[in-house]
């Protein structure tokens, strides 16, 4: 049965178009092109206006991400992962951490491990209101990419108040976060999670009972589930299919079991299912973000970071007067630490699907390999089941609800 | 189902097999030799009991200076138990092959061609197994140990043909 799922390649494609040995026509769509989402270039060949085969053609963003963080220590690989999925840097370093975490055997405070599931769970909502704004825009309703990026913004605000930046945060570190937490972190946050539930009946009211939305997305782009994991389809894209496997209840990291939150799945596996799927799960990380602000709340101030001073530097005011902490920011910074040897792999529920980050530690203060599964990479391969015997403007919704971005594609 | 018995399922199915096999971190990892690689693989995917229909990760690793030099890791995870599995398979410095699983499993197709194109690892048995980040004509396997590091000249008009000479450009 999966002998016949196959992926084609460019020059599958162009090979019989160059030597003129086929009635079809070849269309390169992109690598610029708007509704690719990124630098992606497609090679289309069409029967008239139907879809006969698609190749993606990837890497015009290949920045060597993996072969960087060799030379790097793991402290300061931390700000590469951001480059990767630039619509969820916190995911990815959330992914990373864990991961050096688990080498370590490191604990976590709290008030950390809390705090990352809140963030990450905002990222999510921010990582989808940009899928659904660029996705709606390249079925041409413009209007719901204003709405979307409207409460984006207000995500990304919270982001720059934790972290100083809006994207590109590195906040999550090895050992807990980067800095506290700011005195109007929790204010801040409550007024988002209290009006986002009315935003998110906003987006529904204008998309999901629209006959334009409908008559574009129910049906097209159909995978069933045996496909979707044979092709190694992730997140909303699988569980649009009606498989209800989520990581964070499958394998559950940062404390996910103590949370009370629903996995949505979809039915028929179209872009429609997949629409519904990611619109529940935003309603979804509102409420988990809700426990987590509440147990924050709970909480009080606290340490933010381990204590664990082989792992995360000492607070300021104790290297004034504490010989040893001067001694253990100094190894930090000018070493880092030193692992002990052997490999380990952790798989998260990114917002796009699973993201998962494999390290190869040889207990030298440098990573000997880091290898990231990439969600979007790996989806990207489904795009030519998926679109056969459509029409080009369906493809282009296609793409668009397989919500791939490139930067993690390519790293 | 837990580490243990599928541990015991392999040693049973492959006595000859199994290389290596630890539980470091809590996560089941066996070493495999190259001829049971894709049967291991297959068989357990196709056990109900087992069922590792999901191939989540596929990346190799270069330990230079270690025999066998290259390693390609796999991760199987089956949805229905809920339970992850890694499966090592060593490959030579002279010849680095080792079995493809797209035949099994369709979604390795372009983690084997990322892992064939950074570190030159061939999979026997790939449908086309072709160069996916990198340029076409590019030279070397970026992701070796012994790929050299160094820095690219910046080409202005004054260098620039000295630097475009030694470059591999497509020549048309």
């Amino acid at each position: 049965m999966t002998q016949t799922l196959h992926v084609p390649t460019p020059q599958e494609i162009t090979g019989p178009a160059m030597a003129g040995t086929s009635d079809t026509m070849v269309l390169n769509m992109g690598p610029h092109h708007p509704s690719t989402h990124g630098v992606l270039r497609l090679v289309l060949e069409l029967d008239g206006e139907e879809v006969v085969n698609v190749a993606p053609d990837v890497g015009y963003l290949h920045t060597g991400i993996e072969k960087t963080m060799e030379s790097k220590t793991y402290q300061k690989a931390v700000v590469l992962t951001d480059r990767m999925d630039y619509l969820a840097p916190l995911s990815n370093n959330l992914c990373y951490a864990l991961t050096v975490e688990k080498l370590m055997g490191v604990e976590i405070p709290e008030r950390a491990q809390t705090a990352r599931v809140l963030l990450t769970e905002l990222q999510r909502v921010s990582s989808h209101l940009v899928w659904l704004g660029t996705h709606a825009l390249d079925l041409a309703a413009m209007s719901v990419f204003l709405y979307a990026f409207r409460e984006r913004e207000q995500i990304l605000d919270i982001f720059e108040l934790v972290s100083g930046a809006r994207m590109m945060t590195s906040y999550f570190r090895i050992g807990g976060l980067a800095y506290d937490l700011p005195a109007d972190f929790l204010p801040t946050v409550d007024a988002l999670l209290q009006v986002m539930p009315a935003k998110i009946d906003e987006y529904e009211d204008l998309l999901t009972a629209n006959p334009l939305w409908l008559e574009r997305t129910v049906g097209v782009g159909v995978i069933d589930a045996h496909a979707a994991i044979a092709y190694g389809l992730t997140g909303a894209n699988l569980r649009a299919t009606g498989i209800d496997y989520d990581v964070r209840k499958a394998m559950p990291y940062s404390g996910y079991e103590t949370y009370d939150f629903a996995i949505p799945v979809g039915k028929r596996g179209d872009i429609y299912d997949r629409y519904r799927v990611r619109m529940a799960e935003m309603r979804e990380s509102v409420a988990i973000a809700r426990q987590a602000w509440e147990r924050l709340n709970a909480l009080g101030p606290g340490p933010y970071v381990t204590s664990d001073r082989k792992v995360a530097p000492p607070p300021k005011s104790e290297i004034t007067h504490s010989m040893e902490a001067l001694i253990h920011h100094f190894k930090l910074w000018t070493e880092g630490f030193k692992p002990p040897r052997g490999d380990v792999y952790v798989g998260i529920e990114s917002p796009r699907g699973i993201l998962g980050c494999y390290i190869v530690s040889d207990g030298s203060p440098k990573p000997w390999r880091v290898h990231f599964r990439a969600p979007s990479f790996i989806s990207l391969q489904a795009v030519a089941h998926m679109s056969k015997g459509r029409l080009v403007a369906d493809l282009v919704a296609l793409v668009a609800s397989l919500d791939p971005v490139l930067g993690e594609v390519d790293r | 189902m837990n580490n243990d018995t599928v541990l015991a399922f392999i040693h049973e199915h492959f006595p000859q097999g199994v290389l290596t096999a630890d539980e470091r971190h809590g996560d089941l990892s066996v070493t495999l030799t190259g001829a049971a690689y894709f049967a291991a693989a297959e068989l357990l995917r196709d056990t109900p009991e087992l069922a590792y229909t999901f191939l989540e990760n596929l990346c190799g690793v270069d330990y230079l200076g270690r025999d066998p030099r290259f390693e390609v890791v796999t991760h199987l995870v089956s949805i229905k138990h809920l339970h992850r599995i890694c499966l090592k398979v060593g490959a030579p410095e002279a010849n680095p092959q080792v079995p493809s699983l797209t035949p099994l499993f369709p979604t390795a197709n372009y983690q084997e061609r990322e892992t064939f194109d950074l570190l030159g690892i061939n999979f026997a048995g790939h449908p086309s197994l072709t160069r996916i980040l990198l340029p076409d004509d590019w030279v070397g396997y970026p992701l070796r140990k012994d790929h050299p590091l160094g820095d690219e000249e910046v080409a202005f008009s004054f260098n620039q043909e000295r630097i475009y000479a030694q470059k591999p450009f497509a020549k048309e």
